[in-house]
């Protein structure tokens, strides 16, 4: 049995996150996302590669598991849905499914809107689509079908973003989607179970980079919004609605509290119909899906509740005066651009850059450009930039610590890569291999990757086995103080080191009966299979009649004797258990007596039929014994007188 | 696999009370507690006189039950008898199926041998313990007016119980006189506090492992916010434990009964049908009083459609499965629609005593319903263009309102819906929250949330007519025994009461002499459980081996046909433990691939059979046995 992973995107690339994982007969679509830097058909997932024959995808997916709703991820679900027609089930968390149609039809807007025919999908499919979707909660195990099993666990990266589990049979894997593994001002850290795991898929946007703490960045931000504003200027934060705005604004919220500044601070209101003051109604009801922190506070007011918050009238944008401004969209056109041409000749203003600005956008040119300076808009007018540009430091992706500190804390026995640039990759992979040694790969768009996974045979066990499984069985070791000494002369590690060792070493044996009518399976304890299959104990013995030199043997009694070979023994095997009762000797399954018998049949000395001072000893034993037996009796054999004398 | 019931409960608010032995492990399902029993006390008095005046004419026997023969002292509360019989260091997990079933726990937690693990979902654990919280708060007006309490107080003593109505007698004894036990000074605070440290919250179907062995898992019971059944998995076998279900409720989740398919071993809890079954005779005499308020004192609300329902239902039967499952989705509609009548003539009778000129008082302790009632009042209110205010008095009214609207994953569709295309969920608690939606029209919307009758707050915006929501639903704590004081004279007033409280005993210290009480009441019955029509097809949809009934519903199961099932099943007593075999003999065991791969075998021809000498590690990891590769030396 293999798991089969066929990487449609995000294959060495940052951009339309999706892989389809076929484990033990069930394939599962991880991830349906867009590209976001190109505009013909490489912006969605190869489809057709899913399934080579038929083009019916309902048929060739158990399921769709979304992440979280940022367009990487989501954004080409209506497309496969609604156009491509998927009719399956789609799993996401209770956050993503409320946030993503906003999302989505944003999305729509920007892209479709005034050229009808590149129209992929319209407001109504984005509806069809999410009627599609099975919203879960964190930690609920989902039944998707009979044998197959998911669960989502917190992500941090976004509100609602999650890691999934899924486990078909015996086998299991983790898609991690985007995830940060330290909290930040709104969401908490990635939290996961310790799982047995056949393989992870983790993100590695930030595979080589290490990051400090977040509270120095943070501190960093606001003194240069403070600078800002101190000195007159205005703040423009072009931002996507969800997410970094909730996160900034709490930050600003807070500072502004703290600070008691009243300089005012907008929400764009106008081009996309609100949809911050929209999301900010989501955050609100969704404030269990944030920090431990955030939820602390919620009782005495709702954190995302800004104080100094107020949505922006376009009137404003003339208005004298310092002030702080986020807009949509995040690589500054539409909104954020008229508001950006307005105030970027001024050098008292700031313009942050909040995030991954594509090629050719003027984010972009912003990212490079060097103020004071001339950049060229779109239409060809060029426009003077004095004002500063400020680009934020930190970001809700986990740096390649929190990679390996997921991966080792998982521990799987295979890790791929996806979500990343691959000179990083090739690097994280190697360490992932030479510090964890677990094997890794990155493999790119397209590649299909095998990989083994762990099977484990049903069987039936009886009562009397698992009882006997739990009997402790310990081993004492003793460790010589002195021997100690003379090996390690460190004082302090041998106080540490107790002289006597306990160690369990509990071991399970039985039988395991297979039937061959129907291959069930069963596991008994010897005891038992005698029941089970039905027929009589056929033991196989040993015997011997062991003659043993006994001067004066006539003149004594034969107890005398016994006490003899008994104490013997004892001093010879000081580790077993002898015991001796009724004229015989047994240690384990030896049992030996004495024979007088004038024909033993174990007798092998026929020829001296009855030898002065020689007595017979017959001895028998299982197979288990045999090297003991054999001790035994050479001990009894050589016998010495000082041994009588000492009687 | 041993059951013990301590406990069948009454009704919706004192859940039944079980021991459950599985494979070697003792739960507890519930640890509720009788707060119904509060009835025998007097609600705290307004001046200190009656207490003079209510000197005891001894050695009257069975005299008549007035006001002035209740108990007048401070209130102990009665938690589950059979409980006190245990000993509690051998509870290993404590499962708790609803916020009402947690109300006793501090009294088994705050006990110092105490070791068990307590689970309950994330909802159940926050609502039951702002219950709790809100209760020791009603509980502090008693405990300033008669000081601190004594060991033993005076209507403790024999021949003062003794000298007591019947009425009274029965309830304090038990219906058969059986003992006077299990009596409780509350809880304080402190208590609560400690008590919910030991709870481990869950999601709904969210999987947890006691001891590597037991797996446990709640799924939505659709009775209450957060309320479950619990899916409980060992090595041997599985099994489902069904508390009070609903298909289709106005807030909670719905029941979500598909995830309890296949269990071994169903424990069947539900006791409602048992209620319901005399509710219907109770209907049938009152049901052409619709015109309650013209010259009914009692009004009990019936809606002949639930028979007509009922009878649609029952001929729609078929054996098919699906059929069955689209026969119980059918039967929820009904259920929700019938519910959503229910809270609908709530409302309009409330505007008719508002408009003239009578105010409306719901002392409902059920969340769910006043959630949806609130939702449907201010509807109604704005629809009638009525500036009347609606007021919630509770020591955790904010508390409560500002959590049901976070927690949208815990709600039923169509609340998920308006959650997910609206950003909210319910518009109490709205008011405190949206500030930057100052467009929408709650704000129009005259919603208060007060912690207290007397909080200067409530003073100020205080005006009548005006709609107060508040506890208890007893009629002995909190601020509606103040407000029922106020109002029980005033024949324009309404009192909105739930079909399962005595009325008649729970008034009655509201009852001058001799002078009925003129405001008027309403008592209606909210669904709290599985119907038995229902329950029927539910088992068969559910194909269990095998189901432990209560013994009250024996004679209905023989009249209904259960015998020709194809589960076997047997029947519970209150106190009497009843065996449940396992339906596996053997546990089931996970060997590892490579293990299996390295034994030498041998085939027994005869016997058809192939064995083979195994020797490894048992692990026992998520209930699931496993026999890995030993590190032998």
């Amino acid at each position: 049995m293999a798991i089969e992973c066929l990487v449609l995107g995000a294959g060495q690339d940052v951009g339309k996150s999706c892989v389809i994982v076929k484990i033990n007969g069930k394939s599962i679509m991880f991830d349906c996302g867009i590209h976001t830097g190109y505009q013909d058909h490489r912006r969605y997932p190869d489809f057709s590669l899913i399934s080579a024959n038929s083009g019916d995808f309902t048929d060739s997916l158990s399921c769709i598991i979304i992440t979280h709703f940022h367009l990487d991820h989501i954004g080409a679900l209506p497309y496969f849905t609604q156009v491509c027609g998927y009719n399956g089930p789609i799993y996401m968390t209770y956050p993503t499914k409320a946030l993503a149609p906003i999302m989505l039809e944003d999305y729509r807007k920007l892209i479709f809107e005034g050229r009808e025919e590149e129209k992929q999908f319209s407001s109504e499919d984005i509806a069809e689509c999410m009627k599609k979707v099975t919203a879960v909660d964190l930690k609920q195990t989902i039944q998707v079908d009979k044998d197959l099993q998911i669960r989502a666990y917190y992500a941090g990266h976004v509100i609602g973003a999650a890691m999934f589990y899924a486990k078909v049979g015996d086998s299991a894997m983790v898609y991690t989607g985007d995830y940060n593994m330290t909290a930040d001002r709104h969401l908490g850290a990635a939290q996961i179970d310790r799982l047995q795991l056949d393989l992870v898929i983790t993100e590695s946007t930030y595979a080589t980079s290490y990051r400090d703490s977040k509270y120095v960045r943070e501190r960093e931000f606001l003194k240069v919004v403070h600078n800002c504003v101190a000195g007159g200027g205005k703040v423009l934060i072009p931002t996507f609605a969800l997410g970094r705005a909730q996160e900034l604004c709490m930050i600003l919220d807070d500072y502004w509290e703290k600070t008691n500044l009243k300089v005012p601070i907008y929400f764009s209101a106008d081009s996309f119909s609100g949809l911050t003051l929209q999301a900010n109604m989501y955050y609100k009801i969704l404030i269990n899906w944030t920090s431990q922190k955030v939820k602390d506070t919620y009782t005495t007011r709702n954190p995302f509740d800004f104080k100094n918050v107020c949505s922006f009238d376009r009137s404003l944008i003339h208005a004298p005066g310092p002030c702080v401004l986020f807009a949509t969209p995040a690589m500054i056109s539409g909104f954020s651009l008229d508001v950006f041409k307005l105030w970027a000749p001024d050098e008292r203003n700031l313009v942050t850059l909040t995030g991954y600005c594509g090629s050719g956008t003027i984010g972009r040119k912003l990212m490079v450009a060097k103020p004071p300076t001339r950049i060229t808009l779109d239409d060809n007018v060029q426009l003077d930039v004095r004002c500063q540009i400020y680009q934020l430091s930190f970001s809700p992706h986990t740096d390649a610590k929190g990679i390996m500190d997921l991966v080792k804390f998982l521990s799987p026995k295979h890790v791929i890569l996806v979500h990343g640039e691959k000179p990083k990759m090739v690097k994280l992979k190697e360490i992932i291999e030479s510090e964890l040694e677990i094997p890794c790969y990155h493999p790119a768009n397209h590649e299909t990757l095998h990989i083994p996974s762990t099977r484990r045979i049903e069987a039936s066990a009886s009562d009397a086995f698992l009882q006997s499984c739990l009997c402790p069985n310990f081993k004492f070791l003793k460790t010589d103080p002195r021997q100690d000494s003379e090996l390690d002369d460190d004082s302090n590690n041998k106080r540490k080191m107790p002289q006597l060792q306990v160690c369990e070493n509990r071991v399970a044996q039985g039988l395991l009966i297979t039937l061959q009518k129907n291959q069930s399976r069963k596991v008994v304890t010897e005891n038992e299979l005698i029941d089970t299959i039905g027929t009589e104990i056929h033991e196989e013995k040993f015997a011997y009649c062991c003659p043993i030199y006994f001067p004066n043997s006539e003149s004594r009694d034969i107890s005398s004797f016994h006490l003899i070979l008994f104490g013997k023994l004892s001093r010879e095997f000081p580790d077993l258990n002898i015991q001796d009762c009724e004229d015989v000797i047994r240690i384990q399954s030896f049992v030996g007596s004495f024979c007088s018998k004038a024909k033993c049949p174990y007798r092998t000395d026929v020829s001296f039929q009855s030898v002065l001072d020689t007595v017979h000893f017959c001895c028998a034993w299982s197979m288990g014994d045999e090297e003991l037996a054999w001790r035994v009796i050479s001990t009894m054999k050589n016998l010495k007188l000082s041994d009588r004398i000492e009687t | 696999m041993e059951f013990t019931c301590l406990s069948e409960g009454k009704g919706f608010y004192y859940p039944p009370c079980h021991i459950l032995d599985i494979s070697g492990f003792r739960i507890l399902l519930d640890c509720p507690m009788d707060l119904s029993s509060l009835l025998v006390f007097s609600p705290v008095p307004i001046d200190p006189n009656p207490i003079i005046s209510n000197e005891k004419t001894s050695l009257k026997i069975d005299k008549p039950l007035d006001a002035s023969s209740l108990i007048c002292a401070q209130p102990r509360y009665r938690t589950v008898k059979n409980l006190i019989l245990w000993d509690v260091s051998f509870i290993d997990v404590v499962l708790i199926s609803s916020p009402m079933g947690m109300m006793g726990l501090p009294f088994l937690t705050r006990n110092k041998d105490f070791s068990a693990k307590v689970y309950a979902t994330e909802v159940a654990a926050r609502i039951g313990q702002l219950m709790m919280e809100d209760l020791v708060a009603m509980h502090k007006e008693y405990r300033q007016f008669y000081g601190p309490e004594y060991d033993s107080p005076e209507w403790m003593k024999w021949d003062e119980l003794d000298s007591l109505p019947i009425e009274l007698k029965q309830i304090l004894f038990g219906a058969d006189g059986a003992g006077f036990a299990g009596w409780m000074p509350l809880y304080s605070a402190a208590d609560v506090k400690d008590c919910m440290l030991k709870v481990e919250s869950l999601k709904y179907a969210e999987e947890t492992c006691y001891n590597g062995t037991l797996m446990m898992s709640a799924f939505s019971s659709g009775l209450e916010i957060g309320s479950c059944n619990w899916k409980i998995t060992c090595p041997k076998g599985s099994v489902a434990y069904i508390s009070s279900s609903v298909f289709s409720p106005l807030t909670a989740m719905s029941f979500d009964y598909k995830s309890l398919q296949r269990s071994d071993v169903i424990l069947y809890s539900d006791f409602s049908s048992c209620n319901a079954a005399d509710n219907f005779e109770a209907d049938n005499n009152v049901s052409n009083s619709r015109c309650f308020y013209m010259s009914f004192d009692w009004f009990i609300m019936s809606s002949l459609l639930s028979f007509l329902f009922t009878f649609l239902f029952i001929s729609h039967y078929s054996d098919d499965d699906v059929n069955l499952e689209a026969s119980i989705k059918l039967g929820s509609v009904d259920e929700y629609t019938e519910e959503m009548e229910k809270l609908n003539f709530i409302c309009s009778s409330s505007i008719d005593f508002i408009k003239a000129g009578g105010s409306v008082l719901i002392p409902i302790g059920r969340h769910g319903i006043v959630l949806q009632l609130l939702e449907q009042l201010a509807v109604a209110l704005e629809n009638e263009n009525m500036k009347v205010p609606i007021f919630v008095v509770s020591s955790v009214a904010e508390e409560l309102t500002a959590y049901a609207n976070i927690i949208p994953e815990w709600l039923c569709e169509q609340l998920q819906d308006r959650a997910v295309r609206g950003g909210q969920t319910f518009k109490a608690g709205q008011t405190s929250m949206a500030k930057i939606g100052k467009n929408r029209q709650q704000i129009e919307l005259m919603m208060y949330l007060f912690p207290a009758i007397h909080s200067l707050k409530l003073l100020t915006n205080w005006q009548e007519p005006c709609i107060v929501f508040c506890p208890h639903w007893s009629f002995r704590l909190g601020p509606v025994t103040h407000l029922l004081r106020r109002w029980c004279g005033d024949p324009n007033s309404l009192l909105v009461i739930e079909k399962e409280v005595d009325a008649g005993l729970a008034l009655l210290p509201f009852k001058p002499m001799e002078i009925d009480m003129k405001m008027k009441v309403l008592q209606c019955p909210f669904l709290s459980g599985i119907t038995l029509q229902k329950s029927h097809q539910l088992l068969k949809l559910l194909q269990p081996k095998h189901v432990v009934f209560p013994e009250i519903l024996r004679q209905h199961n023989k009249n209904n046909g259960h015998s020709e099932t194809s589960f076997s099943f047997s029947y519970y007593k209150e106190n009497e433990k009843v065996h449940i075999p396992y339906t596996k003999k053997d546990s089931e065991l996970d060997i590892a691939e490579e293990l299996v791969n390295q034994l030498q075998s041998a085939t027994l021809t005869k016997q058809e059979m192939t064995i083979a000498r195994l020797r490894g590690e048992l692990v026992l990891e998520q209930g699931r046995q496993r026999l890995i590769l030993g590190n032998d030396e």
